[in-house]
């Protein structure tokens, strides 16, 4: 995070010293941006929020710290859907390993939960339309599916 | 919900639609934490307010510095340089590049939107442009440090080695399955100043 930051503040200044008009238009374009992306992400997000504090973690807990069918596809239903920071996340995957989670259920959760965004669709529709987000996001859960089946193969 | 104005669509009016959408789970989780707080205890309310919170947190400290960083792209980087290098007729290198990039970020997803649109606008081909959203929740390099942390370099180093070819594979089968005729925000917003900007670079 500072190194972003950093490096932002590096670029910003070397931009500035180079040409004051071009460096002026970039920050224009970024709060452009901003300005366009902040209203649907906070709806996104609250609504997330609202979603996580309404189903109980305990149950959640019992239904993935397994390693049946019905734990894979719960897996990758929640990680389908949630929207967890890896900070969060692997310390939850590590709960679930300890709980009895396989192989196959953490990758799904894991998989899923990095490149399939239920929640944050309507920001990449905003972005790539309707017909390429849900077309990258159905392709990314197949992926997710092979890949988890792919590591129970390899690592069990 | 064919949601909002398209991204870095230049200064325009706001539109009330999408705070409207926006604006109101977000006023309900507000309120909900408020009466949990103040007037009566309500644990789920607080627990999504607290929720609300650190995801607001964690946007902020990534999102605006990512939109200057693109913003200064758009200015600086001239469009026949990404044309050639990731264009339609790049070659495996571009797979390489790609990948690389999208190792040295960190965040959500949808904090590489921006990122991705901007190279797409530029003359990235589609399927680097997935290949790039791929990578970026395959093997961000943060993400992998917590991974390697809490489940081990075994399970990190393979489910890497796993993903990377699968999200690759798909990023030149999307390619292939969008229609040449699809609508796609992010290349259709116009922002004469800038490009203009990139020809003289």
């Amino acid at each position: 995070m500072i190194v972003l930051w950093v490096l932002t503040g590096v670029a910003l200044l070397a931009s500035l010293l180079a040409d004051r008009r071009k460096t002026l238009q970039a920050l224009r374009r970024a709060l452009a941006m901003l300005q366009s992306v902040f209203p649907l992400l906070l709806g996104v997000l609250a609504a997330v929020s609202l979603l996580l504090a309404t189903v109980p973690a305990s149950t959640l807990a019992e239904i993935l710290g397994g390693s049946g069918p019905l734990s894979f596809v719960v897996a990758l239903l929640v990680g389908s859907v949630a929207l967890i920071p890896a900070f969060v996340a692997y310390p939850l995957a590590a709960v679930l390993r300890d709980l009895g989670a396989g192989v196959g259920v953490l990758a799904a959760f894991v998989t899923t939960l990095m490149m399939v965004g239920v929640t944050t669709l309507p920001i990449e529709i905003s972005f790539f339309g309707r017909r390429v987000a849900l077309l990258r996001n159905a392709l990314a859960f197949g992926g997710a599916v092979v890949v988890a089946l792919v590591m129970v193969l390899v690592l069990v | 919900m064919s949601a909002g104005p398209p991204p870095g669509s230049g200064p325009q009016r706001p539109r009330l639609r999408p705070w409207v959408l926006g604006g109101l789970p977000a006023l309900a989780v507000l309120a909900m934490w408020a009466y949990g707080t103040w007037v009566q205890p309500f644990p789920m309310g607080q627990e999504a307010g607290a929720g609300f919170g650190r995801f607001l947190l964690e946007m902020l400290q990534i999102l605006p510095a990512m939109f200057v960083l693109v913003g200064l792209f758009d200015v600086w980087v001239p469009k026949r340089v990404i044309e050639r290098h990731l264009g339609r007729s790049s070659g495996p290198l571009a797979i390489l590049w790609m990948v690389l990039l999208a190792m040295l970020q960190a965040g959500p997803l949808y904090a590489a939107f921006p990122v991705a649109a901007a190279l797409w606008r530029k003359g990235t081909a589609p399927r680097n442009v997935f290949i790039y959203l791929g990578a970026f929740s395959a093997a961000k390099i943060p993400m992998l440090t917590f991974e390697v942390a809490f489940l081990g370099w075994q399970f990190s180093l393979v489910r890497t080695a796993v993903t990377l070819p699968v999200f690759i594979a798909l990023g030149y089968l999307l390619e292939r399955l969008i229609p040449p005729d699809t609508h796609i925000p992010c290349l259709e917003a116009r922002v004469p100043a800038s490009s203009a900007g990139a020809r003289e670079a």
